[in-house]
């Protein structure tokens, strides 16, 4: 695996790049093709969306490119390692150094404080605790939750667990953060709140905020948007362009 | 990788309900089986109690005999023949037999009697409370243990225990108490009763043959087993050092009597249902927290460390549980059973064999979690 330092990259680098995925799901019969071929591509220091109708395959899409999801087919590279080409147990590393997750349902550990719960990613690489702890402490202080390290996740809001969730998925400096819906579960005010919060986390050197969603109204958060359909990704919008698909997105 | 063994601890210290049925269920696994396996030897021990109330070297019975609570009788002139063995320093004659007293209110008892040789009175019981036991010479003399001694024993009907000086009967004829000893329990249950072996001998059924045993000792400097050997040898009797009669007399419980199989089915039960109570609770945690699970595994937690993360849940609380029930095993040894009924006996080897259990209990348990979870796919933690 290469790594770079961020700063030596260019701005436009590419963050991931696949190209032909195919994925089934079950046999026979109950046979679906979810991914029927997908291309995609993102580049780093963007805040990149994938939007589209109900069962296109981005969920699919954004599992496989994470790492969490094995593909029948087609080449996925990310961050310069090529994810198709490794084996499950050099993944599951590739994942836990590169990857922060961020989940519709928050997924936080309802037994475990704010704080053992944003350590997680570190203690998961090997850092001692009281790093970690201090690391996931300074963490929850930037999403507005600094001195609540003690509670517990079923203390907190909605909004201020997916906060919690952001700390988590950032705490290990990932250059690739991965989010599923992270708004849909919450009210437009907290759904802008948390995009303020992962648009800051995109401009960090050489990291890619990769987010699925359904909510127009956070479209304009995004630097460049891929529309899929029927298992395939059939357009990008950057530029001059995206601004009209907004607009035309959010009226409709 | 050892503070995420600290986070499994915490995620399953934080589900209260089944944090506590895991722990109850291997405690409760854990007393059941050590407390069956005391008792059980407690019991065993009962069977060979004798050798410890009569303390004597070589025992000599007849040939057909296999254990220390059988009789058959011999012939008086034995006791010579045993005597007149090379390296045999002195042998007596031992009456034991089960009889019945009559207590003051008219009732029948069993006792234990024991004909001690009226010369020496060699296998005296080695604690007299209260008494003589040089008195046992005095005719219609008889020494009981505490157990005889008890309210509505042997004295039933004078509201007291029996003291020295007191009186009840044996087949009709008078026994007064001349003193009272300790002993450790008979497996039958029957009260000692210790007379001379003349004595003894009235008191009981007469029948052609009456010897039941002889106690010998060898001669000082010799292998007790070497001249017990050469006993058997010469008489045609068999004699028995205390640690064989000891191997004999057990293996004679195992395999002629339901006790063991019914001691080991109720501790096999104790496993089992440890295994099912523990194994299902953790199991159910484990799917409880597949969601959990599957987030710590799209995070980059490998197969491996969940399993060991599993398997540290499964064995804290093995070994706290393990704890609880040997802390309240000793809490019965100690109050329930202090008196000697039900007998107890503490082995210590026992106790890390059940530790054994234990941890193989929680191993299989958490064996079925890790299955689940290796087959789980980080992926779904993206589905609603
Ligand atoms: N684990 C699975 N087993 C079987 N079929 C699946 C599985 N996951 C997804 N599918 C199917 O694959 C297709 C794509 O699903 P996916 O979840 O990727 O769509 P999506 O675009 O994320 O939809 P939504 O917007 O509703 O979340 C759907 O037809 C879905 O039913
Ligand atoms: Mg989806």
């Amino acid at each position: 695996m290469v790594s770079h330092e961020p700063n030596s990259r260019n701005l436009s680098e590419r963050a991931i790049s696949a190209r032909g995925v195919v994925k089934a799901f079950g046999s026979g019969d109950a046979r679906t093709l979810a991914l029927k071929g997908a291309d995609f591509e993102a580049l780093e220091g963007e805040l990149h969306l994938i939007v589209g109708p109900s069962g296109c395959g981005k969920t699919t899409l954004l599992s496989v490119l994470a790492g969490t999801l094995g593909c029948d087919a087609g080449q996925v590279e990310v961050l310069g390692s090529m994810l198709t080409a490794l084996s499950s147990a050099e993944v599951t590393r590739f994942r836990c150094r590169h990857i922060g997750f961020i989940f519709q349902q928050f997924n936080l550990i309802p037994t475990l404080t704010l704080l053992e719960n944003v350590s997680v990613p570190m203690l998961l690489q090997g850092a001692p605790r009281r790093e970690a702890e201090a690391r996931a402490s300074e963490r929850l202080g930037q999403v507005g939750l600094g001195g609540r390290e003690r509670q517990r996740p079923t203390q907190l809001s909605g909004g201020q667990q997916q906060r919690v969730a952001i700390a988590r998925a950032l705490v290990h400096e990932p250059r690739l953060v991965i989010c599923d819906e992270p708004t849909s579960a919450l009210d437009s005010v907290t759904g802008h709140q948390i995009m303020d919060l992962l648009s800051g986390a995109a401009r960090a050197p050489g990291r890619c905020v990769l987010i699925v969603t359904h909510d127009p109204r956070i479209y304009g958060y995004a630097d460049r948007i891929s529309e899929m359909e029927d298992g395939r990704v059939t357009a990008v919008h950057s530029g001059h362009a995206l601004g009209a698909f907004i607009q035309a997105a959010q009226r409709s | 990788m050892d503070c995420m063994f600290l986070i499994a601890l915490k995620m399953l210290l934080g589900d209260r309900p089944k944090y506590w049925m895991l722990v109850g269920g291997l405690a409760f696994s854990s007393l059941l089986m050590t407390q069956q396996y005391f008792v059980f030897q407690g019991l065993l021990s009962w069977t060979t109690s004798h050798m410890r109330n009569m303390r004597a070297s070589i025992w000599v019975v007849e040939s057909r005999v296999d254990q220390v609570n059988e009789t058959k009788a011999m012939r008086d002139t034995d006791v010579n023949r045993v005597r007149s063995v090379d390296g045999v320093d002195f042998a007596v004659p031992l009456f034991q037999g089960v009889l019945k007293a009559r207590t003051p209110d008219g009732a029948d008892k069993m006792i234990q009697m024991i004909g001690l040789h009226s010369g020496t009175l060699y296998g005296r019981p080695a604690r007299m409370l209260e008494g003589d036991i040089e008195q046992l010479r005095l005719p219609n003399s008889v020494v009981i243990d505490t157990l005889a001694a008890e309210t509505n024993r042997l004295g039933a009907g004078m509201g007291r225990p029996l003291r020295v000086g007191d009186t009840f009967e044996i087949n009709d004829r008078e026994a007064r108490v001349v003193g009272i000893c300790q002993t450790e329990r008979h497996f039958f249950g029957y009260p000692y009763v210790f007379a001379s072996y003349d004595q003894a001998l009235q008191y009981a059924p007469r029948q052609r043959k009456m010897l039941s045993m002889i106690l010998a000792e060898p001669k000082p400097g010799l292998d007790t087993a070497e001249v017990a050997r050469r006993i058997s040898a010469a008489t045609g009797l068999r004699a028995f050092t205390v640690p064989q009669f000891e191997k004999a007399t057990l293996k004679w419980v195992w395999t002629n009597t339901g006790i063991p199989i019914s001691f080991l089915t109720t501790i096999i039960l104790g496993f089992v249902v440890g295994v099912a109570i523990s194994g299902q609770t953790f199991y159910s945690f484990v799917l409880e927290n597949l969601r959990n699970l599957g987030a710590l595994k799209a995070m980059g937690a490998g197969n491996g460390l969940l399993a060991g993360m599993l398997l540290v849940q499964s064995l804290t609380v093995g070994l706290i549980g393990f704890g609880i029930g040997i802390g309240l095993t000793a809490l019965f040894g100690l109050t329930v059973a202090k008196g000697g009924q039900p007998p107890f006996k503490l082995e210590v080897p026992f106790l890390f064999q059940a530790m054994g259990g234990v941890v193989l209990i929680c191993a299989l348990a958490a064996l079925f979690g890790i299955r689940r979870v290796a087959r789980l796919e980080p992926a779904i933690v993206f589905r609603g």
